[in-house]
């Protein structure tokens, strides 16, 4: 699956977007951010507070508890600031 | 979804290009005469925040995410309020104080719908739409952090 960072998320991770293939045991919005939290110091930084980083599959906001089977793409990104 | 009852033009644009209000609203209201009310809000970069100077703004975005958010949410206000055409541009890349950032308008027989889903599309703009931005100052340079009133802001439309 494809994964995009935005905003400071982005900056921390280092990339805008790369291809993941995590463990099937990986199954919810939640468990992926602490699977790639676990990937290196910068995705750690990145998640360190993973309450506040808000998540969407396939260009629809979604909950930490989401499943992510089946996702083509999951962005993580901070609270929204547009408008 | 209930389908949207707009008989108007909807317009969702993202760009880096300045927005004519004037032009915008032409295009909107052209050839009509059912349209009583057009209400028009524009976000404009501001040169300080809590007392601090802003020299420029940067508005990052999620291409694709952003149109299909804000469509969801005009949608949304067609099913609310009887809606004559709805035009949302949200602007991206750097600005400085005073520059335009976002427009929408609202058109309605009467006021009350523009007035209250212009409102409506603004407060979710603000919590829902993936834009983010950052801030340049004397001190330097930093994300804005999303404020708990406009999430409250955004609430309301969905009390009973």
């Amino acid at each position: 699956m494809k994964v995009k960072y935005f905003a400071w998320v982005r900056e921390r991770v280092g990339k805008a977007e790369e291809t993941i293939e995590p463990p099937a045991t990986v199954r919810t919005v939640e468990e992926l951010i602490a699977w790639l939290s676990g990937r290196s110091e910068a995705y750690a930084y990145a998640f360190e507070k993973p309450k506040v980083i808000r998540a969407a599959i396939d260009h629809a906001h979604v909950k930490s508890d989401a499943a992510i089977a089946g996702a083509r793409e999951i962005a993580f990104f901070p609270p929204m600031t547009g408008g | 979804m209930t389908s949207p009852a707009t008989t108007g033009p909807v317009t969702i644009r993202i760009q880096e290009d300045d927005f004519d209000i004037a032009r915008e609203i032409a295009l909107l209201t052209r050839s009509r005469t059912d349209i009583g009310a057009v209400v028009s809000f524009s976000g404009i970069c501001r040169g300080d925040e809590d007392s601090a100077k802003i020299a420029a703004l940067t508005l990052e975005h999620y291409p694709g995410m952003a149109e299909e958010e804000i469509k969801r949410h005009v949608d949304e206000a067609t099913t609310r309020w009887p809606l004559n055409g709805v035009t949302v541009i949200h602007r991206v890349g750097r600005f400085m104080p005073g520059q335009n950032i976002v427009l929408v308008l609202t058109a309605s027989q009467h006021r009350q719908a523009a007035f209250q889903a212009a409102e409506f599309l603004m407060d979710y703009l603000k919590t829902s739409a993936p834009f983010w931005k950052k801030e340049e100052s004397a001190t330097g340079t930093g994300w804005v952090e999303a404020h708990a009133r406009d999430d409250e802001a955004a609430a309301r439309w969905t009390k009973p």
